[in-house]
């Protein structure tokens, strides 16, 4: 089964890639740090005041979230992480995106050749339907649909 | 790039003369500063740039040998000879073997860690750095001398420096990242959108403050910012127990408060009422219309730092070393803590603490606190001074699995220490024993 919704693509991009899921605000820093300070390129979530995402991968999947929160450093942890390698394939806003998470899209876009796509204003309904490993297709006109691998 | 405008029509008016920077007139960089920093704008709806009206402050002031990326993103900017163009600040230093306890495995890994600090310090002064002393989170103390003006508009980063600068002094500048804090201050320009716009700076959410005694400024934060998440909130009932004027005490509560919402939620600007300047201004009109209401009372509060969790492996060790200072003090929180240490060491009949203390501030603060008379005393506490980051210290391997006791809300939300209250942690590095 699909459902597709439709959101604003904020550096637009195409990408086929299993969810990971936050329905909190994503601690950017406190996610990536540890991963990232090990030099991984697969980069598991360290946040523990997230539930819903700590320890597990969030490298190469689409990481579906409300917005981001925390230090201001997170634009440049995403940067870091698309320049690693280690970064999600896309980044999926139910929200309006925050100016941090908007800043880690755009330097990954401009000054690294690993671009993430980034939509936001996906809509409650959005992070309500999208679970953990259901397959996320995001069109470069921030059309996202998810499949449930189900008929 | 590919295109004479770097593949990107902004949407923002841009003025003749950024758009000759987009085309290229200044260079290849600039125009990618400026491609950047207009995408940023249209994201957010930005009508124009606006021209920044003090210094810039940089979060990135650590050289993690993993951050290559930077390394060479900053590389790019002096190779092309752009600068910031006023002096800038930038957060705490990583290090500081002299003052902080270590051991040599975790000097070891510090070392290897933070191997590029020497040749990033340099990058940063090619960059426009103010000077060496110019290492701290709290960058608009009056001995650090970075101090905004009302209404100033800034390209800063540092969440708990922007929430300070656009709440407590009225300035203008969004939550920008690192990165997009010094392009700003390259360009001289940011784009204008949010927190620099009047209606940006309405209050969403309402916070009545029903609480029987003063809220811990750290878990008042805290809960404001688990709450209103980047929301503006506009916050009643504190004046009962802050009084009206902005003093060196009131502004202290302000910072430690703010630090709190801003790294527990994303906020960057909050009104007080009767109290930070735009409320004591505008008022009410600050709210819009359909803002939200969220209570805290003394429940509130308690049930916003049970669900603090503890990620010691071993929940019941004893500490071994207590941060106290992230963001960095200020000098009137310095003279506080050393009566506050001296009431602890007496009440339990010790004349040392107990639990390794290093308490953290601006070196210009420490400048000025060691010719205080309270310097001496807080010395014979067995308590250190440091200009350090906590935070730094605590991302070492080494260091994550050390029971890390502290009364920073902020440093418990990105590592494994464990907050207590400015009491309880006096009580603990006392050697009493308080409430788990």
């Amino acid at each position: 089964m699909k459902k597709i919704f439709q959101g604003r693509p904020v550096v637009p991009g195409a990408v086929t890639a299993p969810a990971v899921v936050s329905h909190g605000g994503f601690n950017t820093l406190a996610s990536f740090q540890k991963s990232l300070l090990a030099k991984k390129t697969e980069a598991v979530c360290g946040d523990q005041n997230n539930p819903d995402l700590y320890n597990k991968v969030m490298s190469g999947k689409a990481l579906c979230l409300p917005k981001t929160i925390g230090s201001t450093t997170g634009g440049l942890v995403i940067h870091t992480a698309a320049a690693m390698g280690a970064a999600p394939a896309a980044m999926l806003f139910s929200e309006p995106i925050d100016s941090l998470a908007a800043a880690g899209a755009i330097l990954a876009a401009v000054w690294t050749p690993n671009s993430i796509p980034a939509v936001d204003n996906l809509g409650k309904e959005f992070l309500d339907y999208v679970k953990d490993g259901m397959t996320v297709e995001v069109a470069a006109d921030g059309t996202v649909t998810v499949s449930d691998g189900n008929a | 790039m590919d295109t004479k405008n770097g593949g990107y029509t902004p949407a923002m008016a841009l003025t003749p003369e950024e758009q000759d920077i987009l085309n290229g007139s200044q260079g290849e960089v600039m125009a990618k500063i400026l491609k950047t920093l207009a995408m940023y704008g249209d994201t957010f709806g930005a009508d124009k740039f606006i021209p920044i009206e003090g210094p810039g402050h940089l979060v990135t002031s650590f050289g993690i040998s993993v951050m290559s990326a930077t390394f060479d993103l900053m590389d790019e900017l002096i190779n092309a000879g752009v600068k910031a163009q006023q002096p800038f600040t930038v957060d705490p230093r990583p290090l500081d073997y002299d003052n902080v306890p270590c051991n040599l495995l975790q000097k070891i890994v510090f070392n290897v860690m933070y191997s590029k600090q020497a040749p990033y310090e340099e990058q940063l002064k090619k960059m426009g750095l103010k000077d060496s002393n110019a290492f701290t989170c709290t960058c608009y103390m009056d001995e650090v001398g970075n101090t905004p003006k009302k209404g100033d508009v800034l390209s800063w980063s540092e969440s708990s420096a922007v929430v300070y600068a656009n709440s407590v002094l009225g300035a203008r500048c969004n939550r920008n990242s690192a990165f997009m804090d010094i392009f700003g201050a390259i360009l001289g320009k940011v784009p204008n959108f949010d927190l620099t716009t009047d209606e940006g700076r309405r209050a969403k959410w309402v916070i009545e403050v029903k609480t029987s005694k003063k809220p811990e400024a750290q878990v008042l934060g805290s809960a404001i910012g688990l709450k209103v998440m980047e929301d503006v909130p506009y916050i009643r009932g504190l004046t009962k127990f802050l009084g009206t004027e902005l003093n060196s005490e009131t502004k202290a509560y302000c910072k430690d408060m703010g630090a709190a919402s801003a790294s527990n939620g994303a906020v960057g600007l909050y009104h007080i009422e009767g109290l930070t300047p735009e409320a004591v201004e505008l008022g009410d009109s600050l709210i819009r219309e359909d803002a939200q209401v969220y209570v805290i009372d003394d429940a509130e509060l308690e049930r916003v730092k049970k669900s603090y969790p503890v990620i010691w492996k071993n929940p019941d060790a004893k500490p071994k070393l207590c941060f106290i200072g992230c963001p960095h003090l200020s000098i009137g929180q310095l003279k506080e803590w050393t009566v506050r240490l001296e009431n602890a060491l007496k009440a339990s009949g010790v004349s040392k603490v107990k639990i390794k203390t290093v308490l953290t501030a601006a070196p210009d603060v420490l400048e000025a606190f060691k010719k205080t008379p309270e310097y001496p005393r807080l010395l014979a506490t067995g308590a250190r001074l440091s200009y350090i980051c906590p935070l730094m210290y605590m991302n070492n391997p080494m260091c994550k699995g050390m029971p890390v006791i502290t009364n920073s809300n902020k440093l418990r939300t990105y590592t494994s220490a464990r907050y207590y209250t400015d009491d309880e942690i006096a009580a603990r590095v006392a050697g009493k024993e308080t409430a788990k």
